[in-house]
């Protein structure tokens, strides 16, 4: 009986809430300590006043510094607060003697960094030429795909074809002579062009733009010649997101809290680099596109016809290279077709059955995990140059002096990453040390010298250890309670694991993989006692700027494991790799042997396979079932009376109007509609008809289709009558009165529909289902809504959509769901339908296009996105790790078909995932672990295309490494999820206490390693300081929240947005960022496209903040807050919100007007600087002080006190209470 | 010639059975070992059963759906097998036998009771049993019916033969 209880995650239960783990236990101790804490804090608050108050008086002179200081904030040198703050206030702990804020230190950072980001400041601001600059300059960087970047830029570069010289390719290092340590490991890289190989040879290497047709301006761009800022090859290749933006705080911040003489030398720096690039930029394009016009076959650089950007660069380049890559590209891919017809048949042929069983998954997981393609002897036929250079032992150890020496030397220049943690301060030991010589260098963790290519990285290095070193910045113990201004005025960035610097330059971009816990622990029994979740988190389809992709015959792989061949790889000799999660050691095949990149034989670790832990391979038809399937969208759409009240109709079909030549496709895409209210209504549009014929079957309990055939038509060639229909759509039903909705059966015709090819099926609904199959009863009570005991029905009434979308997924169908109801709707319900199918899920509560213009905007917006990213079909996803580590629990959109294996009907760039990690067997004999995703998708080209993602962290054995390297972001992100699946298998007071005790077990765990601090003290490493918080910030968020009043579907909804949001976006949605608007200068300030982007520092989420003479932005991710306080300005609002005071400012504004003022432009390029980095344009609400609306605004600050939950410093003494328990 | 030399006679067994069946010493002891030897063959089916689960539950990785569909219409025949046979011992008033059978049926109450919304018979949900926790209950749970039915099964004999001898 209790395992049972517990069994939904005793595991789970292990590890988030050991308190809770238990099973009929549960409720009690979980209701148990609740109930003191109710108590306690009764208790408390008759002395939180008293102590409060105390600190309060302690805070008073730093918070009367603050209150006025949030604009001259950017004047004050930070570090002098700080100094007041520490020595007027506190004691500081010994520990902390040597060791600098924060804030001293990202200024150390920065410096390291001056060279990388501002290339990209001035390549923004200067078009054409500079590209060179800023691809060279990213040499530094450490990303992997760097040297990529130069090419992408050389072929546009409009000089290139016209440059003759024939400079060695040792030219470029020579020409960017101070970046020796980058260049050596670099030095065949970038200055090959790609080489010439025989027609017809396999290989083909494409650079390109994986974008959607959305981020096009950023492709353009980066294609055309003309490079924006955000189409710089940042290091980590993520442009329009945080990253880049990060970066430019960085060196923006820089003049904030540092001394003139920092920022001097920093400037310095720039103009240096400037320099040295723009020689290298002068010189290099000429050699690169000199040698590879002397090539014969450049065709294979081309991009692939499936890139959006394809026909830029073509045009930008010659077009005559044209055919031949075309004609090498198709190759492939129709000798794929015919062998799998059978295989098609298969799939097909259980449309009808409703019975669950899919026909594919054995075969899929056979394609992805399986069968391994002999080509040991095509490779024979490959026209691979004679093996003789195989005698040639110089290419492989070449590379190798080049680590071990540049990891002291170089550090500066290649520690490149931006997203430097203060933890990690020995890669910037040597700069920080001149600056801060209080710094304490963390060296704690060895170095490894090996280069993956030569060494076996797994061997001998055990035990890592801190114990006989200084602490890592992310040690440093802080007072929590005593911490005033725990937030950083920064961004937080995600931790780079302590690997060498080869590793980490290799490594992949936490954009897309990142893990909780940078450093693994050892063994399971380590893990437990540092009581923090093990897993990932993943953006595996994110569009990405800059992607290698590869053609070649041969796929490598491990024959045991399947793993793609990796950077994190050893190569014994030439001809042998070992694998890094099997360890079995494989063949290196005969055509691997040939560096297409160098035209060099016999370099098997040059190749950009192991060049770069993101690429793309595209797969030959060993990965295919059957043919590539066509784009085929199906509109399914509610028009009921409700739905034509709310007006929803008219923004679809005017966003299908104008975005129908953007949907992701080639000419075989095909696209329907269907219409239901009480009956369902079909549209044949076959080519030839005058005009849409409307089909329309009212036998909704045995639903067939009309005209099978002519019911998905091909979007080219019924065009007219696409169009036809779509103006005519939203005046159909004006005067319709079927207040029914037969949502049930019109998605089992839709899956009817769609299940010979797959495709998505986006279904619009604005109430609840009422008739047919899948009907649902309203189950919400409104005057439960703030209850603050059991919140019910958070988990779905009926299986029928989840068996629905199970058998969609069997047939590769994904169902997006848009909810815009004012109703209670049963999302709970309903949400199924896209949970297990990987679809997408929007809701927009209380849509109404004229009552509610807001929400109408966020759906043009969102359906402007929607329809034109990137898509994939048939897609499945395989999470893969080092052998000892197993996956536990996967979280996101999709249907679990293997224990490793995701099948993802459809993939979009907005998808992220989660995965429970366990460590099942002890990883003494391995220093490092890795982790590698591989997506099997076909693009919307028609093309089977593999995207692998490969991650290396390092082992650890001590407790101390463990909190050293924790991702406080991601761990939290984590625990969201856990926290949604307890809250539906168990209760919401269960998963809340959950994230409590998350919370109180790492702190007392932590303080129990270290022996040396009073106990009284709540103290957590640096490296945990934001758990708490977040965690408040969590138990604040509308999923979970308790005594507020949130509507079941409000909260279902953001329960679904957890599951399935990438952490980027879900990070911005539990803790919101705040700024301070009204006085933005330009110090710091980024540029952007030639737009000053002012970067005002982030304040902590409290009222306290918020003074009346002041306006504040809050960005929650999918809305703007802009809020007004009463005492504002009025110049600023004058020549920002275009009213002359206050009391004149409307109720409901959602726009900033254009005016041509400082301040106005000021505000305006920050907050489309925050937009665009980020794919759903988020709505912008202006809140006066005194608006009603300004409740919305007030429940973001989660650092306040409110009716029904603690405010930070409650939360922390409660947090505190239970630890000393 | 000795299995039905007891059934004439039987007086001595009367006194071992106790009150309850006082008043036809006769039919409450063939009834005692008919149960026992129903529950003998019962239990034969649920190791089978019990064996089925596992090797399903390890063919699972391969296909969750197909995999859930077999299972699914096998566990209310196990639990009504179980059932009906713990109300058989109750009838015949074996007390220590229907006692060592009621944690598996409270178990057996409590699945039911906390099984997934699901339309079907059955308590395998395919989206939820490749979560490693319900999977490796699940393996768990399977191992344990095994060894519960096995030993259940030497017991009933034992039972059976117990039964026949002491009379």
């Amino acid at each position: 009986m209790s395992a049972p209880a517990g069994s939904p995650h005793p595991a789970a239960g292990a590890r988030i809430p050991p308190k809770l783990g238990g099973a009929a236990a549960p409720a009690g101790p979980g209701l148990g300590p609740a109930r003191p804490q109710q108590n306690g804090p009764a208790q408390n608050q008759m002395q939180v006043p008293s102590g409060y108050g105390l600190h309060h008086q302690n805070y008073i002179a730093p918070s009367g510094h603050y209150s006025q200081g949030p604009g001259k904030m950017t004047s004050l040198p930070l570090d002098t607060q700080r100094e007041d703050y520490y020595s007027g206030l506190y004691t500081v702990p010994t520990q902390n003697v040597v060791t600098p804020s924060t804030a001293h230190q990202q200024p150390g950072a920065q410096q390291m960094y001056g060279r990388g980001p501002p290339a990209p400041h001035i390549a923004g601001s200067t078009p054409g030429s500079f590209q060179g600059a800023a691809s060279s300059a990213s040499h530094l960087h450490m990303s992997a795909s760097q040297p990529h970047s130069s090419f992408v830029n050389h072929y546009n570069s409009p000089a290139m074809y016209s440059a003759n010289s024939s400079v060695a390719s040792q030219g470029f290092p020579s020409t960017c002579g101070h970046y020796t340590m980058s260049t050596v490991s670099n030095a065949a890289y970038p200055s090959v062009s790609y080489p010439s190989l025989p027609a017809g040879d396999p290989y083909g290497q494409m650079f390109t733009s994986q974008n959607a047709p959305t981020v096009r301006p950023v492709t353009d761009n980066s294609f055309s010649g003309q490079n924006t800022a955000i189409s710089h090859p940042s290091p980590l290749p993520p442009p329009p997101s945080q990253q880049h933006h990060q970066q430019q705080s960085l060196s923006g911040y820089s003049t904030l809290s540092w001394s003139a003489a920092g920022l001097l030398s920093a400037q310095d720096n720039l103009v240096r680099n400037h320099t040295g690039s723009l020689a290298a930029a002068n010189n290099n394009p000429a050699n690169t596109v000199a040698d590879s016009l002397s090539c014969p076959v450049m065709q294979n650089v081309l991009p692939p016809k499936s890139s959006p950007v394809a026909p830029t660069v073509l045009s930008s380049a010659s077009s005559a290279r044209m055919p031949p890559t075309a004609n090498q590209l198709v190759e492939p891919v129709a000798s794929v077709t015919q062998p799998s017809e059978l295989l098609q048949q298969k799939g097909v042929d259980s449309s009808s059955t409703t019975s669950s069983a899919s026909p594919m998954p054995n075969s899929y997981d056979a394609l992805e995990g399986g069968s391994y393609p002999d080509m040991l002897s095509s490779a024979a036929s490959s026209p691979a140059p004679d093996p003789t250079p195989e005698s040639d032992p110089a290419p492989a150890p070449a590379p190798a002096p080049a680590a071990p020496q540049p990891s002291k030397l170089a550090k500066p220049f290649g520690y490149g990453y931006p997203t430097l943690q203060p933890g990690y301060q020995n890669a910037a030991a040597p700069l920080n040390a001149g600056l801060q010589p209080g710094n304490p260098v963390y060296s704690g963790f060895q170095q490894y010298p090996q280069y993956p290519g030569m060494n076996q990285l797994s061997s001998s290095l055990g035990g890592l250890s801190l114990q006989s070193s200084p602490q890592p910045e992310s040690l440093r113990p802080v007072n929590l309670t005593q911490e005033r201004n725990i937030l950083p005025t920064t961004p937080v960035w995600a931790p780079v694991p302590n690997l060498n610097l080869e590793l980490k330059k290799l490594n992949c971009s936490p954009d897309s993989f990142r893990c909780t816990l940078t450093n693994i622990p050892q063994t399971q029994a380590l893990l437990n006692k540092a009581k923090l979740p093990l897993g990932l988190l993943l953006h595996p389809f994110r569009d990405l700027t800059q992607l290698p992709v590869i053609t070649s015959n041969t796929i490598v792989r491990c024959r045991s494991c399947r793993t793609y061949i990796n950077p994190f790889v050893s190569f014994i000799d030439q001809r042998r790799w070992k694998c890094n999660l099997c360890y079995r050691v494989n063949d290196v095949p005969e055509e691997f042997m040939y560096n297409p990149l160098t035209r060099s034989y016999g370099e098997p670790h040059k190749r950009p396979e192991v060049q770069n832990s993101t690429v793309e391979f595209i797969a030959s038809s060993d990965y295919m079932l059957r043919p590539p399937q066509p784009a085929v969208y199906l509109f399914v759409l509610d028009v009921s009376h409700n739905a034509v009240e709310a007006g929803y109709l008219t923004i679809l079909c005017h966003s299908l109007l104008e975005n129908l030549d953007k949907l992701p496709g080639d000419s075989r895409t095909r696209i329907g509609f269907m219409t239901f209210d009480s009956t369902i209504h079909f549209y044949n549009l076959q080519e030839g008809l005058s005009q849409p014929q409307m089909l329309i079957v009212s036998d909704i309990d045995d639903v067939f289709l009309p005209t099978p055939d002519s019911l998905l038509v091909n979007l080219y060639e019924s065009k007219e009558l696409i169009k036809d229909l779509l103006n005519a759509l939203p005046n159909m039903f004006t005067n319709t009165r079927e207040t029914h909705s037969a949502l049930g059966p019109a998605l089992q015709a839709a899956f009817k529909l769609m299940s010979p090819t797959g495709g998505r099926v986006s279904v619009f609904q604005t109430q609840l289902p009422s008739l047919g199959a899948g009907l649902l009863q309203s189950r919400e009570d409104p005057n439960q809504r703030s209850s603050t005991k059991v919140v019910q029905h958070l988990g779905p009434a009926t299986d029928f959509y989840k068996k629905l979308a199970l058998d969609c997924s069997g047939q590769q169908t994904a169902v997006d769901l848009f909810l815009l109801s004012s109703q209670y709707s049963d999302l709970a319900s309903l949400a199924c339908m896209s949970k297990y199918s990987a679809g997408c899920i929007y809701y927009y509560p209380s849509f109404h296009y004229t009552h509610n213009p807001s929400q109408a905007e966020k759906l043009q917006k969102d359906l402007k996105r929607y329809l034109t990213r990137k898509i994939g079909f048939e897609a499945v996803m395989r999470i893969r790790c080092t052998k000892g580590l197993s996956m536990h629990t996967f979280h996101g959109n999709f249907f679990v078909r293997s224990t490793d294996l995701l099948s993802l009907a459809n993939i979009n760039p907005d998808a992220g995932f989660a995965v429970q990690l366990s460590i099942e067997e002890s990883l003494t004999d391995t220093s490092l672990v890795c982790f590698q995703t591989a997506l099997l998708y076909t693009s919307s080209k028609g093309e089977r295309r593999i995207r692998v993602h490969t991650l290396c962290s390092p082992v650890v054995s001590s407790l101390a490494d463990v909190y050293a390297g924790v991702d406080v972001q991601a761990a939290i992100c984590l625990l969201a999820n856990m926290a949604v699946d307890r809250s539906v298998s168990s209760s919401l007071s269960d998963a809340r206490d959950a994230l409590v005790n998350a919370v109180v077990d790492s702190l007392s765990a932590y303080g129990s390693t270290v022996s040396n601090l009073q106990h009284s003290a709540l103290v957590a490493p640096s490296s945990l300081k934001l758990f708490p918080l977040y965690v408040l910030a969590l138990l604040k968020q509308k999923a979970f929240r308790t005594g507020t009043s949130t509507r079941l579907d409000d909260r279902v909804y953001a329960m679904c947005q957890i599951k399935s949001q990438p952490l980027v976006h879900l990070m911005k949605m539990i803790h919101p960022n705040l700024y301070r608007i009204d006085r933005l200068t330009d110090e710091g300030a980024v540029h952007v496209n030639d737009r000053v982007v002012p970067q005002p520092p982030l304040q902590k989420l409290s009222a306290e903040k918020l003074t009346r003479e002041g306006a504040f932005l809050m960005d929650c991710g999918s809305v703007f807050y802009i809020w007004i306080g009463k005492g504002c300005d009025n110049n600023f609002i004058e020549d920002v919100l275009g009213y002359p005071n206050f009391a004149s400012i409307p109720q409901k504004m959602t726009h900033l007007p254009e005016l041509d003022t400082l301040s106005s432009e000021r505000a305006r390029s920050f907050i489309t600087w925050l937009r665009d980095s980020r794919p759903l344009s988020p709505v912008l609400h202006v809140v006066k002080d005194e608006s009603p609306a300004k409740t919305e605004f007030f429940q973001h600050l989660i650092e306040d006190r409110t009716e029904a939950a603690f405010s930070y410093y409650e939360f922390l003494l409660h947090v505190q209470q239970q630890i000393c328990k | 010639i000795e299995w039905f030399y007891p059934e004439g006679p039987a007086p001595p067994f009367s006194a071992g059975t106790g009150a309850a069946a006082c008043s036809s010493p006769a039919t409450a002891f063939t009834f005692a070992a008919f149960c026992y030897m129903l529950a003998l063959l019962l239990t034969a089916a649920l190791i089978f059963f019990a064996i089925w689960h596992i090797i399903a539950f390890d063919e699972l990785r391969l296909n969750p759906i197909a995999q859930c569909n077999t299972l699914n219409p096998l566990v209310l025949p196990e639990y009504l097998i179980h059932a009906f046979f713990c109300v058989v011992f109750l009838c015949a008033a074996e007390w220590l036998t229907l006692g060592l059978n009621m944690p598996l049926l409270a178990g057996h109450i409590w699945r039911c009771m906390s099984r997934p919304v699901m339309s079907g018979p059955g308590l395998y949900d395919p989206t939820t049993i490749m979560n490693a926790d319900i999977l490796a209950y699940c393996q768990k749970e399977g191992w344990c019916k095994l060894a519960f039915y096995l030993l259940a099964f030497f017991y009933y004999l034992y039972g059976m033969i117990y039964v026949l001898v002491s009379s």
